[in-house]
C-alpha cells in the first residue's frame, strides 16, 4: 500500500494548477457548483492527498488508509479533481460532475465516489463523524489518522463545537481538523454575518492545539500537518488563511462566486489566468501539464444555491 | 413482566459479550435508557458524549464506518427531533448500521410532560429513506429485537417504552424483522397495533368477545417495512381495521396501515392514537384515558368501524 508520495513543492504546485483547471471546467460544464470555496481549498487538499495521507487509489477501501472527511461538502469539485489527479478514477469522469447517474454528486456521497470516506453536505456534521472514526481507531488499536476539512462559515453550526468539545476532552491526537478560513460565506463576509473571532482562542479553549498557516503555501501547510502528527494528547486544528476563489482574479475575495457558474467568456478568462500562473512559475512547475478540453456550450444543467 | 427498557439494557449486555462490534453512545440518559448495564460491563465500548445528541449521532456514523455497530441512547424526542438532520444525512443516506434508541416513546414518559413525549418520532423516522422502525410490545420481544437489529446491516430506529407491560408474545416466540405477529385470531374486526398498545388491544379483544364480537389482534412490531401481506390478509378476512398506537395518528402506524390498505384492500379504518395533540403530565392510566388510547377507546373504535363495514 502506498506511503505518502515524494512530490516536491513544485510538483504539488503543478497538481494544484491542474486541479484548478478541473474545478472551473467542471463547474462551467455543469453550470452548477461552488467555485469560491473549492478554489480556496485546493492547496489543503493537494497537500493531504499527495503528501500527507496514506491512501491507496487502487484500493480505495484499504482498511489502514488515513481517513478524510470533507465537512464542507459543497467543495466537492475540488475533492473530485484531487481524487482524479491522484488516480482514484479517470480525470475524464470529472465532466460528469452533477449529471444524472454520475458518481460525482454536488455534495460528496461516500456511497458513490471512490475515495470519499463520508457523505456530507448538510454543514456542521463532518467533524462528529471524524471524531467517531478517530475514537474508533483508538479503541481498535489502529494507527491511521483522521483528517477533516471544515468551512469557516460552517463553524457557526453548534454541532461543530459539540464535536470540538468531545475531541478535546477525549484527547483525540489522531484527529486533525483544517479550517478553510477564506472569510466569506454565501450571503456576505463572515465579519458581517456572524464573526468567528477570536477564532484561535475558541479552538484552544476547547482543548485543541492550534496552528495558523497561509492556506495556499505548501511549505507552511506541510509543516503544520507534520506538527499535528507529532502532537500527543490533544487534537490539532490548522486554521488555513485562504482566499475564496483563489487563482481566478475576478473570483478572488468575491462573495458572489460562492455558488455561481461562469459565462463562456468568464470561463475562458479563468482558464487563461490559471495557465498564466504556470508560465509565471508561481503555481506550476516546468513539466508539461495535463490538459482537459473545455466544454463551452449550453449543455449545462444549472442549479446551485 | 419486566420493564421493556430493562430488557433492552440486559439484552445489550448479553449480545455485547459475544459481539465486540457493539458500542454504545449515550447523551447523559444512561440511567433512563438502561445502557448503564452495558457501561458497567464494557466501559471501553461505552462513550459518554454529554448532552449533545447531534454530535452523538455523527460520532455513531464514524464508529459505524470503523466496523462497529453503535447504539445511541437518548429519548425518542431527541433522537427524532433534535438530531433529525444528522440521522438523515449522516446515518440514513449512507445507510450505516447505527441503531438509534428512542426511549420513553409516546405519551407515557414518566410524568415528564409534553417536552419528553415522543408523539411524532415514528412519523419522522418512517419518512426517512433507508430507515427501519421497530416498536416492540414487551420485554420478551425487546430481548429478541436487540439481537435481530444487530444482525440487520442498516440503520434502525428502536422505539422503547418506559414501563413494564404484560407479556403478550408467546413463550416460543421468535421475532423476525418485517414480520407481524398474530396475537389473537378473529374474523369480525382486526385490531392492528405496535408497542405497548398490544396489551391494550388484547384487553379490548376480550371485552369485544364478551359482546359476541370476534376481534383479531395483529401486532406490527416492525412499523417499517410494514408486513403488507399479513395486513392485507387480515383486512380481507375481517373487512375492517382499527389501528392502535402510542403516537400521533398522523404519520405513524395508523397512517402506514391506511396507506397500504387504501392501495391493496380498501376497508373501513379507524385510528386510535393521539388526535394531533401534545400530551401533558399524568399517570399512565390517566393519560391513556384522557388522550383516547385506553382499551375502552379501542373497543369503541371497533364498534364504530364495524358499523361502517355494514353500510
Amino acid at each position: 500500500m502506498e506511503q505518502p508520495a515524494e512530490f516536491s513543492v513544485e510538483q504539488l504546485g503543478e497538481v494544484a494548477r491542474r486541479v484548478r483547471r478541473h474545478i472551473v471546467t467542471m463547474i462551467h460544464n455543469s453550470r452548477a457548483g461552488h467555485p469560491g470555496g473549492s478554489l480556496s481549498s485546493v492547496e489543503i487538499l493537494v497537500s493531504l492527498f499527495f503528501k500527507v495521507m496514506r491512501v491507496s487509489p487502487e484500493e480505495p477501501g484499504w482498511p489502514e488508509r488515513d481517513r478524510f472527511v470533507l465537512s464542507k461538502g459543497h467543495a466537492s469539485a475540488a475533492l473530485y479533481a484531487v481524487l482524479a489527479e491522484r488516480g482514484f478514477f479517470p480525470t475524464s469522469e470529472l465532466l460528469t460532475f452533477d449529471a444524472i447517474d454520475s458518481r460525482l454528486q454536488g455534495h460528496v456521497d461516500m456511497t458513490k465516489t471512490p475515495g470519499v470516506d463520508m457523505s456530507t453536505g448538510s454543514l456542521g456534521q463532518g467533524l462528529s463523524a471524524a471524531c467517531g472514526m478517530a475514537v474508533g481507531a483508538k479503541i481498535g488499536g489502529r494507527q491511521f489518522r483522521v483528517y477533516c476539512l471544515l468551512g469557516d462559515g460552517e463553524t457557526q453550526e453548534g454541532q461543530v463545537w459539540e464535536a470540538a468539545m468531545f475531541a478535546g476532552n477525549r484527547g483525540l491526537d489522531n484527529l486533525t481538523a483544517i479550517v478553510d478560513y477564506n472569510k466569506l460565506q454565501l450571503v456576505a463576509p463572515i465579519a458581517q454575518i456572524m464573526p468567528l473571532e477570536p477564532y484561535t482562542d475558541k479552538w484552544r479553549s476547547f482543548g485543541w492545539s492550534v496552528i495558523e498557516v497561509d492556506g495556499h503555501d505548501f511549505e507552511q501547510l506541510l509543516g503544520a500537518f507534520h506538527r499535528a502528527r507529532d502532537t500527543r494528547g490533544v487534537p490539532t486544528v490548522i486554521i488555513a488563511h485562504t482566499v475564496k476563489g483563489k487563482g481566478v482574479s475576478f473570483m478572488e475575495g468575491q462573495v458572489k462566486w460562492h455558488s455561481r457558474p461562469t459565462t463562456d467568456e468568464e470561463f475562458r478568462q479563468a482558464i487563461r489566468e490559471i495557465n498564466v500562473l504556470s508560465e509565471d512559475g508561481t503555481g506550476c512547475g516546468t513539466s508539461p501539464c495535463g490538459t482537459i478540453t473545455p466544454i463551452i456550450s449550453g449543455q449545462g444543467r444549472g442549479g446551485g444555491l | 413482566m419486566e420493564a421493556v427498557r430493562d430488557a433492552f439494557g440486559k439484552a445489550l449486555v448479553e449480545i455485547g459479550r459475544h459481539d465486540k462490534r457493539i458500542v454504545v453512545l449515550d447523551a447523559d440518559l444512561a440511567s433512563s435508557t438502561k445502557v448503564t448495564y452495558f457501561a458497567a460491563e464494557f466501559p471501553d465500548r461505552y462513550f459518554q458524549v454529554g448532552i449533545a445528541e447531534q454530535n452523538m449521532t455523527g460520532i455513531a456514523a464514524g464508529l459505524a464506518l470503523m466496523g462497529r455497530i453503535p447504539f445511541t441512547s437518548t429519548f425518542g424526542v431527541f433522537a427524532s427531533r433534535r438530531a433529525c438532520d444528522q440521522v438523515a444525512m449522516s446515518i440514513a443516506h449512507p445507510r450505516l448500521p447505527v441503531k438509534l434508541v428512542g426511549a420513553y416513546s409516546g405519551i407515557l414518559s414518566g410524568n415528564n410532560g409534553a417536552t419528553h413525549q415522543a408523539v411524532e418520532d415514528v412519523a419522522i423516522m418512517r419518512a426517512i429513506p433507508n430507515m427501519v422502525v421497530v416498536d416492540p410490545a414487551d420485554a420478551v420481544e425487546m430481548s429478541q429485537v436487540v439481537k435481530a437489529i444487530v444482525e440487520y446491516d442498516g440503520p434502525v430506529y428502536l422505539r422503547m417504552s418506559r414501563d413494564a407491560w404484560p407479556d403478550v408474545v408467546p413463550p416460543d416466540y421468535t421475532f423476525k424483522l418485517g414480520k407481524s405477529v398474530l396475537l389473537r385470531p378473529g374474523d369480525t374486526v382486526a385490531l392492528v397495533c405496535s408497542g405497548m398498545m398490544a396489551s391494550l388491544c388484547l384487553e379490548a379483544a376480550s371485552r369485544l368477545e364478551r359482546q359476541g364480537i370476534s376481534a383479531m389482534v395483529l401486532h406490527m412490531p416492525t412499523i417499517k417495512p410494514l408486513d403488507i401481506d399479513s395486513l392485507v390478509e387480515a383486512a380481507e378476512q375481517t373487512g375492517c381495521v382499527v389501528t392502535a398506537e402510542n403516537h400521533n395518528v398522523i404519520g405513524g402506524l395508523g397512517s402506514a396501515v391506511a396507506e397500504v390498505l387504501s392501495e391493496f384492500c380498501p376497508v373501513p379504518v379507524k385510528k386510535v392514537g393521539l388526535q394531533d395533540t401534545y400530551g401533558e403530565c399524568g399517570s399512565n392510566e390517566e393519560l391513556l384515558e384522557k388522550y383516547g388510547l385506553s382499551a375502552a377507546h379501542i373497543v369503541k373504535a371497533a364498534l364504530e368501524v364495524l358499523e361502517r363495514k355494514k353500510k
